[in-house]
């Protein structure tokens, strides 16, 4: 029947799949399933920009027209991975211009991005609709100039937490007078002023401007001019949302949110006067998600705040927000999906707030709803993570930093594998997590048994041996994405485990004890993996087989080894570390 | 049987577990594991007095970078960061730096050791009830306000000068 099944209608019901994991498993069922379906897919997401090349992409499916790609490893967010690593778009935006002239999105994260990119999208594209650059650098306001003048239909410019360049404002005066397709702004990222006539003329003839999320640099006293322009705004971000108090700012700034019947989500304030947060009370109570993780206002302005937001179901915030703030917030936020709490001072070894584990329990015990944690603080206990794993076996993200490396159960003095080991065996359905705190190899004997469905693990500063790494390798099933730094895990775990690392997207080890040598038997036993090696201090063959390497990159890729990588990157590929003298000669860098 | 000579470890010949002592935990400026990176990048060795890891905590350098610019912030447009404190029956004034202080506790004691005397402690509702002097301020408005009410940072921008009351005078400025 189904080879007599017409291809349109196979081609109507596939439709209907939206998610990668769907279109691939139809794709395996027979020939002609995956001819049908790579015709039709127009959505294309790479995890990994190097894990495939755009040729390869392009010959599968030729009508894309949305395509996200993610380049740095994720902690690149923490300076660990070296400036010029890669992660470059331009070749890859040379190509979709070139196979996809009706390409309408693209959204990338972690890559670097040029003018040069910025204006090739903006020409080649000719129903250009969403750019989203989410922690992207390279760029400059020229580049956004170019994007600006030239997509017609540009329904979405998200700038992420990017890094710009910032030349001047004036760049957003480049979009032309009947521009008014625009549904989402985020411009939250850039540093300078921008012109705010512009500004203001652009939100005013944009009636479907659902998301606007202001830079610092736009003043509050400005705030109700937007507002009254956009009162159909459901996402706001406000800017630094700091003035002089005075009473009149006030009722202009109460009266405009007033008008905002839609507003569901709010973020932005940098440099927040808490004397102005009442005026946002009459939407507070709408708000699904509130990002106060830059602001620096304090309890009991803080907290009073967040009650007010009862259908909370999204919180970031800064730990002011305190013990005692978090307890309020259970009473009063029952909707709670996530919470993350960052630090106000984090490179102090005192606490400046009083924030303590004791908030975290609160909130996990009076929300039922929360799934999602990324809590940063000073002091943890087993009992507090076992009291939390108890109270929510629903938790699905899980990410504990405690500040000082190696702490203890701060009340027993003991490792904290109890309290994780609690975690894992009663959240089953737990699919990321980062630990900290000291940690012996029991905890990864803990996680490589209950874990199935964790995708992605950060470690850093835990673990004794082999073991740990071996435990995590062979147990944990779903593991996608493995994120390692300062752990003692060496050669054996990694090389027993060389297949695993062909199910995963990728592993980084920094600061560990993989040598040299092991990484290259890596790299020959391994033809479909790239094993790269970050060696900023001189070549890794400069000494014995046996020295560590500082940093290990490893991927699953069908594009082979890279050809753009700086001198400070050595691939273990067979063929090519075979000439490995000859290049490391070439490279003067 | 020795089973710990069979078991899959990476350590060194004649270490065992016993050695380690997990009541002194390793502070954040030692460095423990091989081959670690020992580079400290210059915007941590500028934020921070003491030896940093690099990386760590796993804080974003786009949040950093904003903690640093509100860092700043804050210690630069603070308006008459020394202001003149004066204390009732005591003959000559002094002058302090509000902007050294992290918060109310920190001046507080600061006051007391400077004039010898007690303020207690702030209580919302209360003001410094009881307490032989209470500690008050002149806000940019120019309205005499009880030290406390206000948080932190928006006293420490709006302070222009410090008086310490009796406590009996400064009955009136607890009920606002």
């Amino acid at each position: 029947m189904a080879q007599s099944f017409p291809e349109d209608v196979l081609e109507h019901v596939f439709s209907f799949l939206n998610y990668d994991k769907d279109r691939n498993a139809v794709s395996l069922v027979c020939k002609s399933w995956y001819e049908i379906e790579r015709l039709c897919r127009r959505r294309i997401f790479i995890g990994n920009c190097y894990a495939v090349s755009p040729e390869i992409v392009i010959r599968r499916f030729p009508d894309v027209r949305a395509v996200e790609l993610k380049g740095k490893p994720h902690f690149a967010d923490f300076n660990l991975v070296p400036e010029g690593w890669g992660g470059y778009v331009y070749p890859w935006i040379v190509s979709l211009a070139r196979a996809y002239p009706w390409l309408e999105e693209i959204k990338l994260k972690r890559m670097v991005v040029t003018d040069e990119s910025l204006e090739l999208i903006s020409k080649s594209f000719k129903n250009f609709k969403v750019l989203v650059l989410l922690s992207c650098e390279g760029f400059t306001t020229d580049g956004l100039a170019s994007i600006a003048a030239n997509c017609r239909n540009l329904r979405e410019l998200d700038l992420g937490e990017s890094e710009v360049e910032d030349l001047s404002g004036h760049w957003l005066s480049h979009f032309p007078d009947n521009c008014t397709s625009l549904v989402s702004l985020n411009i939250s990222c850039l540093g300078s002023e921008v012109s705010f006539c512009a500004l203001e003329r652009l939100v005013a003839r944009c009636p479907n401007l659902k998301t606007l999320r202001l830079n610092r640099a736009v003043p509050l006293e400005k705030l109700p001019n937007l507002l009254c322009r956009a009162p159909q705004l459901v996402e706001l971000g406000t800017g630094a949302y700091s003035a002089e108090i005075q009473s009149d700012i006030f009722s202009n700034l109460a009266e405009a949110f007033l008008g905002c019947k839609q507003l569901k989500g709010l973020s932005g304030f940098w440099d927040v006067v808490p004397a102005y947060l009442p005026a946002m009370y009459s939407v507070c109570s709408r708000i699904t998600s509130l990002n106060l993780s830059y602001a620096t206002a304090q309890n009991p302005e803080l907290v009073h705040f967040v009650s007010q937001c009862s259908n909370l179901q999204r919180l970031w915030v800064l730990d002011y927000i305190e013990d005692a703030g978090l307890e309020a917030l259970a009473a009063s936020c029952k909707d709670l999906h996530e919470l993350r709490v960052f630090p106000s001072d984090p490179f102090d070894a005192e606490a400046n707030v009083s924030l303590t584990e004791q908030g975290l329990v609160a909130v996990s015990e009076g929300c039922p709803k929360l799934q999602s944690v990324l809590y940063f603080c000073r002091q943890m206990s087993n009992a507090a993570l076992v009291a939390i794993a108890r109270s929510r076996p629903n938790m699905i993200r899980f990410r504990l930093c405690i500040i000082e490396p190696r702490a203890p159960d701060y009340l027993t003095l003991e490792p904290l594998d109890t309290g994780f080991g609690a975690i894992v065996e009663n959240c089953k359905e737990l699919r990321r997590l980062s630990m900290s705190g000291l940690l012996t190899d029991r905890v990864f004997e803990y996680i490589g048994t209950h874990a199935k469905k964790l995708e992605m693990l950060s470690i850093a500063f835990a673990g004794d041996s082999d073991l740990g790494l071996h435990h995590v390798l062979s147990g944990c099933e779903s593991l996608r994405k493995l994120e390692i730094r300062d752990c003692p895990f060496g050669d054996k775990a990694l090389l027993a485990n060389a297949t695993k690392l062909e199910t995963m997207r990728s592993l980084w080890m920094s600061s560990c004890s993989v040598s040299f040598g092991a990484c290259k038997l890596l790299g020959q036993k391994m033809p479909r993996l790239n094993v790269e090696v970050i060696n900023e201090r001189g070549p890794p063959d400069s000494g014995p087989e046996s020295c560590p390497v500082e940093k290990l990159y490893v991927y699953r890729t069908i594009a082979g080894p890279r050809v753009d990588m700086p001198g400070f990157v050595w691939t273990m590929d067979e063929q090519v570390s075979s000439s490995l003298s000859r290049v490391t000669e070439r490279r003067g860098d | 049987m020795n089973l710990k000579a069979t078991e899959l470890r990476l350590g060194l010949p004649g270490t065992d577990e016993s050695q380690k002592e997990y009541s002194s935990f390793v502070k954040s400026n030692k460095r423990s594991s091989e081959g670690m990176d020992s580079s400290c990048n210059e915007e941590e060795c500028a934020t921070a007095p003491k030896a940093q890891v690099v990386g760590w905590p796993p804080v974003r350098s786009y949040r950093k970078n904003v903690l640093q610019q509100q860092q700043k912030k804050s210690d630069s447009d603070v308006s008459g960061m020394y202001v003149k404190v004066s204390m009732d029956g005591a003959p000559y004034l002094r002058k302090i730096d509000i902007k050294v202080y992290k918060n109310y506790p920190d001046l507080l004691m600061a006051l007391e050791n400077m004039f010898k005397c007690s303020m207690g402690v702030y209580s919302e509702r209360e003001g410094y009830n009881g307490s032989e002097y209470a500690p008050t301020y002149e806000d940019k408005d120019g309205d005499w306000m009880l030290v406390g009410d206000v948080p932190w940072d928006m006293f420490v921008t709006s302070c222009k000068r410090l008086r310490i009351m009796k406590g009996s005078e400064a009955k009136g400025l607890g009920c606002q």
